[in-house]
């Protein structure tokens, strides 16, 4: 018999892959000027004959947009496919809950747009921490998507000519975000979904829903299958393929509280790390500036209010820490206030860009604030989101426009409401529902939230990772954001790679499998990994100690938030990874987990992703320490601008910092192994951003 | 708040299943009625009696995924919410809360308060969809004006987060405004034309297949729905269902 290398990987291999340099990161950038390489590559690559492709099963794991994109696509192209989410059906996906668009170079508004402006916005609002030729062909294949979207019935916004609508979003100066309503990530996913169906009715995939990927498993080095739990029966079960997609998200749930959905976890990204997947740049976050503050201590998740409010908004907190106190012993109504003892923060400290300057720069502004001890709410976390101005201003108008003579301020307001009122009215009555007060008469309290991760799995520009035939698309990669993503740019990418990059791609790797035959889920490798699953389930029944993986999780995120949020400190980042190390030893001491495995078990499965997210939390406050600069999302203290315009601005340094952090797993997170691919602008200018 | 909770406990799909007393106290009335159900499943966990399972994920009221009958109302006493999104004001201190699972024997019990929707999963598989391939050379997004007016329409139904609340309040555990929901969406767009007659046929006959009642006009779906879809949509699926009956060859 062949001689066959079983994982985890041993105490030998793991030495000799030590000492492999970061050549061993090799990005399959093609060749040639920019703007050609995507079709370029897409001629050279490698297909498989359609006869074949009824010979090959593919795994996906996710059912979110990129993951259903991926599926159907693959199914229609005459893969077998299998999928598989934790939820009860494809269509729950957490990409279901994206409010505000997608973005696409079509310039339908005739105002200057191009796949070009596209590539140049993402780039820069992604800091320069890109892979360029990744991030053109996003831009490129941006328009396909909303064709294809449409084609397949998925209701985005028209005007009165029936053509499609487009909308504004920060960092850009063109229309190019399509929207449906408040609920884009809704109606897209929805979509994907009824592809999916399609596929499903023919039999060509067939859906794995309430199941749980545990484990990768790898059979000569390359991915052959996965261990999964059906999470309602709790058998373990094996699943082969020939090639094997991630498309599991992010995991900004490490933090606990996020607008991430509750189940929302790393688990399917950190087990392919663990099996050679090297993870990249885990410590670009992006903290949205405007969410619902939290109500108190047992509040378990927290709720976006859409960017665009920043339009009509204006953002402040008193400038008195007097009038702060009265507010919050209940003394004094934020509309008390005078003008004049307000603190416009954004206006003052950027006067160009005022309320609309990028995600980044606005939520920390708010949490300087705060620090300052000027948060308003009982928690002393929220600031001030107003729209009287706007209401004012809109109503103004309006009064001419009927021609009204001197009318009293109840009649402006009244007409300003109404103005407002189309533009946000779901918004403004999701936040009535949460914090019980009207956010037309007083002003709206926000404060940053945890919302979308730039950092993933590190992969080519196949979208492969470093094990062979193992992928990773959507959120959970690495690749077109950098250190910030753009607003609407989300939606973008996880369609970009479903539906158009990964299903050419992948096929240059299986062109070699068209004569391997089904992969047989009876060989050793997979009964390693499914006893190194089991054995694990066990191992955490058997604690039985004292406290719930709820517990333990929102210690982690405690501690996350503190040192490894909005702002970052080398003292703290690494208090950060000695408290992450004794919450986990703690947790493998002492979580209490009741029931057993073999059958529906939420708290079994939540300690399973807290343990993963203990791991990660780990990595990632080290990729921070590692990171001595200042970049979109990554904001290190020691690393701002001294004097001039700038002072106390996030400082980036290109010298130093030009590159991506792929870590590879090494025993524990913090011996994980650095590589760095070093990132090369050939078509961008490196640029300060400023908003002064 | 404190209050008196009546929950259902349902060991798996085989057991008969009974209504269990708890209690849980200081309660903020600033709580989602989820965040009511973390804290106790907390209580419980510390006494060591297995938490309550039920579904959730998004909490913001858009994944469908949470799904429970309270005071013998689908996601309880606040109108166009989904539980997750149902606050504990809208309760009494001291009040009694029945919380129970959807009550219909085409989504049977899984566990507690968790349900199998996969029924309708199966009923967009035979037909909710275009039949259009991935392609990078569809023509045009706007190369086929459709009038503002339908876009909206069909927007207003695509809203459905297939929760399944409409049949869990109806009498006769009908699906059809769900089923309704997918038929008009694709009714009123050019790209739904094509397979326009085969849908809405292949889609009922699979929601009969499933074990779902039939519509009697309560209107009990549209009061409970999160996303307020309303029933005239049911009067236009069982037009499109009685032309395409009249009309279709086969």
């Amino acid at each position: 018999m062949k001689k066959k290398t079983l994982d985890p990987l041993s105490e030998k291999e793991n030495q000799n892959l030590s000492k492999i340099s970061s050549d061993k990161l090799i990005s399959k950038t093609p060749s040639g000027p920019i703007s050609s390489k995507w079709t370029n590559h897409k001629n050279s690559i490698n297909l498989v004959n359609p006869a074949n492709k009824r010979n090959i099963d593919i795994i996906v794991v996710g059912t979110g947009l990129a993951g259903s994109s991926a599926a159907a696509s693959l199914a229609e192209m005459g893969y077998n496919v299998k999928t598989f989410c934790y939820q009860d059906s494809p269509r729950r996906a957490h990409s279901i809950a994206a409010q505000g668009g997608i973005n696409a170079a079509k310039n339908y508004q005739n105002d200057g747009d191009s796949v070009h402006r596209l590539f140049y916005d993402t780039v820069k609002g992604g800091d320069y921490r890109s892979r360029e030729s990744n991030v053109h062909r996003l831009a490129e294949v941006s328009t396909n998507i909303i064709d294809q979207c449409v084609a397949q019935g998925v209701p985005f916004g028209r005007d009165y000519g029936g053509l499609l609508d487009n909308r504004s979003f920060g960092g850009v100066l063109v229309s190019r975000t399509f929207y449906a309503k408040g609920q884009t990530g809704q109606q897209l996913l929805l979509g994907a979904y009824s592809a999916v169906n399609r596929q499903i009715g023919k039999g060509k995939i067939i859906p794995y829903n309430r199941h749980e990927m545990l484990d990768l498993v790898k059979v000569e080095g390359k991915a052959r299958g996965i261990i999964a739990r059906n999470l309602e029966t709790g058998k373990i079960e094996r699943h082969s393929a020939h090639a094997v997609v991630i498309a599991s998200g992010g995991y900004g749930n490490v933090f606990f509280l996020s607008t991430n959905a509750m189940g929302s976890n790393v688990t399917a990204a950190w087990k392919i790390h663990k099996k050679g997947a090297f993870f990249a740049n885990p410590c670009y976050t992006q903290i949205h500036p405007t969410c619902i503050p939290r109500s108190g201590d047992n509040q378990a998740k927290l709720t976006l209010m859409s960017e665009s409010l920043r339009n009509d908004g204006r953002i402040w907190v008193p400038k008195n820490i007097e009038d702060v106190k009265s507010i919050r012993a209940g003394k004094l109504m934020p509309t008390e206030i005078l003008e004049e003892n307000r603190d416009y923060y954004l206006e003052r400290r950027y006067p160009a860009f005022g309320n609309l300057v990028p995600r980044d720069v606005a939520s920390r502004a708010a949490k300087e604030r705060i620090d300052a001890g000027f948060g308003v709410n009982k928690t002393e976390e929220a600031v001030y989101l107003d729209f009287s101005s706007a209401i004012e201003r809109y109503g103004k108008q309006e009064a001419a426009i009927a021609r009204i003579k001197n009318p009293t301020n109840a009649e402006i307001i009244i007409l300003g409401e109404k103005i407002v009122e189309s533009k946000y009215g779901n918004l403004f009555q999701m936040y009535e529902k949460i914090v019980a007060e009207n956010p037309y008469k007083t002003p709206m309290m926000i404060y940053p939230a945890v919302h979308y991760t730039m950092g993933g799995v590190w992969v080519d520009y196949n979208l492969m990772t470093t094990v062979p035939g193992c992928y990773c698309i959507g959120e959970a990669n690495f690749s077109d954001h950098g250190a910030n993503r753009l607003g609407a740019s989300a939606l973008m990418q996880g369609l970009a790679d479903g539906y158009f990059v990964l299903p050419y791609t992948i096929g240059d790797y299986l062109s070699e499998d068209i004569r391997t035959g089904p992969i047989s889920i009876n060989s050793e490798e997979f009964d390693f990994a499914e006893k190194n699953v089991t054995d694990k389930l066990d191992n955490l029944l058997s604690i039985k100690g004292k406290k719930s993986p709820d517990y333990f999780h929102k210690k982690l995120g405690k501690v996350m938030w503190e040192y490894v949020g909005m702002s970052r400190n080398e003292k703290g980042l690494k208090t950060a990874i000695k408290e992450i190390k004794l919450i986990k030893e703690e947790f493998w001491k002492d979580v209490r987990i009741l029931g057993d495995r073999k059958s529906l078990n939420p708290e079994l499965e939540k300690a399973g992703r807290v343990s993963d997210l203990l791991e990660l939390g780990e990595l990632f406050a080290k990729d921070a320490l590692n990171r001595n600069e200042s970049c979109g999302g990554h904001f290190r203290e020691e690393s701002v601008e001294l004097d001039g315009l700038q002072k106390g601005e996030a400082k980036r340094d290109d010298q130093d910092y030009s590159y991506v952090s792929a870590w590879e797993f090494n025993k524990e997170p913090s011996e994980a192994i650095l590589h760095k691919e070093h990132l090369e602008f050939n078509d961008i200018e490196l640029k300060q951003r400023s908003y002064k | 708040m404190d209050l008196k909770l009546k929950v259902w406990r349902q060991k798996n799909r085989e057991d008969r299943g009974r209504l269990v007393d708890y209690n849980v106290a200081g309660i903020s009335e600033n709580s989602s009625f989820l965040e009511m159900l973390d804290i106790l499943n907390e209580q419980l966990i510390n006494q060591n009696i297995e938490p309550v399972s039920f579904d959730h994920d998004c909490r913001e009221g858009i994944c469908g995924m949470c799904s429970l009958y309270i005071n013998g109302e689908a996601h309880g006493p606040d109108r166009k919410v989904t539980t997750c999104q149902l606050h504990m004001r809208m309760f009494n201190d001291g009040e009694t809360i029945y919380i129970e699972p959807w009550r219909s024997s085409a989504m049977p019990v899984i566990k507690d308060l968790i349900v199998d929707r996969s029924a309708f999963d199966r009923i967009q598989q035979s037909g909710g969809f275009v039949s259009v391939n991935t392609s990078g050379s569809t023509q045009d997004a706007n190369a086929l004006p459709i009038p503002k007016m339908n876009a909206d329409k069909a927007f207003d139904v695509a809203a459905c987060i297939g929760c399944g609340a409409c049949v869990a309040t109806c009498k006769n555990s009908s699906a059809m405004l769900f089923v309704a929901a997918k038929v008009s969406q694709y009714a009123y767009l050019p790209q739904g034309q094509v397979e326009r007659k085969q849908r809405v046929l292949n889609m009922v006959e699979q929601m009969d297949k499933e074990g779902f009642g039939n519509c009697t006009n309560t209107g009990a779906c549209e009061i409970e729905c999160p996303k307020s879809i309303s029933i005239e949509y049911i009067a236009k699926m069982n037009r499109e269902y009685l032309s395409a009956s009249i009309s279709s060859e086969e």
